[in-house]
């Protein structure tokens, strides 16, 4: 897995986000999730069965208890691309 | 934030949704008169909002059962069945439920929220995976989280999703666990057992399915979508409860697989906790037989079912896809849920209110559950009453 496929795990967490809340917040990698964002839990299980599809790996939802920041959420799924 | 400014947060988000003064959550019912009637404040109120799907609440040989076992053996077992034993009572019904699905072993929980949990977290574990349906009930979310193993959904009942989801997992199939319900609690739907069942098959997983909310209504003899499908013995471990059709608390799994005796020791929701008291086993078991020769009372729900759902229809509402004792009303924004959940009441009907996100796909809900007792002048009132406001609730569509 390079880099350039980390950026467009960011860019797409970042572009899908921002559609999701509608509130004109600037996502950056250090946005958190609920704090910043108020993602409901369903919509954050929703993007990650996306994420799932658009790089074709399984990622499990309990791992998001470690995720609070977009930053986060792109390590998880670079993380799991990589070793897949 | 502090963890005492969380909650505040979560009542601010709650305050949010619904209006000062209107109490749509855990509802005060001051009284309650028979299986289809109870008090609300000052209204005497038609009960279209529970899951008392045969109507058996008032049953007087499941409250004679009651008594009986309160005179007999006390109010309580005051602990776990562990350390305190196993009564007579629950023995034998752990047998009965063996018995009404043509299984070799049967446990009984104290809920039906624990059978899910003590199921799941007793069969899957760290490094082990669970594949669950989107749309699955908390219970079957929790013990998944209380297992410790990896979960991952596919899209509520779509299986061309599941498969995808299968084959990405490769040799972890091979301790997967694949998760569906008999009816979904909220659309009111039945899950592809035929299509679930050749996926399994095909990639060689394990299934459970539970039939909380299909117990006692789908099949010849109510033992739910197995019995519907003719898919009984395809199902590994299917799990339910005793709190809807059966009219108690508690729950039940069954199985073939004799492994299903060691959750007796593993499991921490079997173990860590008081067993059901004798009075709700007595009531159980009388319920369950009832309903395995209850079928004029499936034949008076689903006639119940079917004339309120088309009814719907024909008014315009967006319903949930198949008709069954839970009529789900779609409504495009939480306010019209709650405007026409207030309204209801206003005419005396009792439902359910389901705002975003407990509701699935961001969906506002009116969820309403029919049952055998309701009469035919009931069901023809709650007609009417949804097409008369229907014209005040949704007039923007």
């Amino acid at each position: 897995m390079t880099e350039s496929n980390y950026d467009e795990i960011m860019q797409l967490l970042c572009d899908r986000l921002s559609s999701l809340t509608n509130s004109g917040t600037q996502i950056t990698p250090e946005t958190n999730l609920i704090s910043q964002l108020s993602i409901d839990s369903i919509k954050l299980l929703n993007l990650i069965m996306e994420i799932e599809d658009t790089f074709d790996v399984s990622v499990p939802i309990n791992a998001l208890t470690d995720v609070q920041t977009v930053r986060e959420l792109a390590d998880l799924v670079h993380k799991i691309k990589s070793a897949s | 934030m502090n963890l005492l400014e969380k909650l505040d947060a979560s009542a601010a988000a709650r305050k949010a949704l619904l209006p000062d003064g209107v109490g749509a959550f855990g509802i005060p019912i001051e009284e309650v008169y028979s299986a289809t009637e109870a008090r609300i404040g000052d209204r005497r109120v038609l009960l279209l909002g529970t899951n008392n799907y045969l109507g058996l609440t008032f049953a007087p040989e499941c409250i004679r059962a009651a008594h009986e076992a309160i005179d007999k053996e006390g109010t309580g077992t005051t602990g776990s069945r562990m350390a305190n034993g196993s009564y007579f009572g629950h023995r034998a019904l752990e047998r009965e439920f063996a018995d009404f699905y043509q299984c070799s072993y049967g446990i009984v929980f104290t809920t039906g929220y624990q059978a899910n949990l003590g199921t799941i977290s007793g069969l899957v574990g760290p490094g082990d995976t669970v594949l669950i349906d989107g749309d699955s009930h908390a219970s079957i979310y929790d013990g998944c989280i209380l297992s410790g193993a990896d979960i991952i959904r596919f899209k509520h009942n779509d299986m061309a999703d599941m498969e995808k989801r299968l084959r990405r997992l490769g040799s972890r199939v091979e301790t997967t666990l694949i998760i569906a319900e008999g009816i979904y609690s909220m659309l009111g739907d039945q899950a592809p057992l035929a299509e679930i069942v050749k996926l399994k098959n095909a990639y060689n997983c394990i299934l459970l399915l539970d039939e909380a909310h299909s117990l006692g209504v789908l099949g010849e003899t109510g033992q739910g979508l197995v019995e519907k499908t003719g898919l009984l013995k395809e199902v590994d471990f299917i799990t339910g409860t005793f709190s809807k059709s059966l009219c108690s608390i508690g729950g039940f799994c069954v199985s073939n697989h004799p492994q299903l005796e060691q959750l007796r020791y593993v499991s921490h929701p079997y173990i860590f906790t008081a067993s059901p008291s004798p009075a709700t086993i007595a009531s159980t078991r009388a319920a369950l037989e009832l309903l395995r020769k209850g079928n004029h009372l499936r034949k008076q729900l689903w006639n119940n079912c079917t004339q309120l759902y088309s009814c719907f229809k024909e008014t315009g509402y967006t319903l949930g896809p198949d008709p069954g004792p839970v009529i789900a009303v779609i409504l495009d924004t939480p306010q019209q849920a709650l405007l026409l959940w207030q309204k209801l009441l206003e005419h005396n009907i009792y439902v359910n209110l389901i705002l975003p996100p407990a509701a699935p796909e961001g969906k506002s809900l009116v969820r309403c559950s029919v049952n055998a007792a309701h009469t035919a002048e009931q069901m023809t009132y709650v007609g009417n009453t949804f097409s008369k406001l229907y014209s005040v609730v949704c007039s923007n569509r």
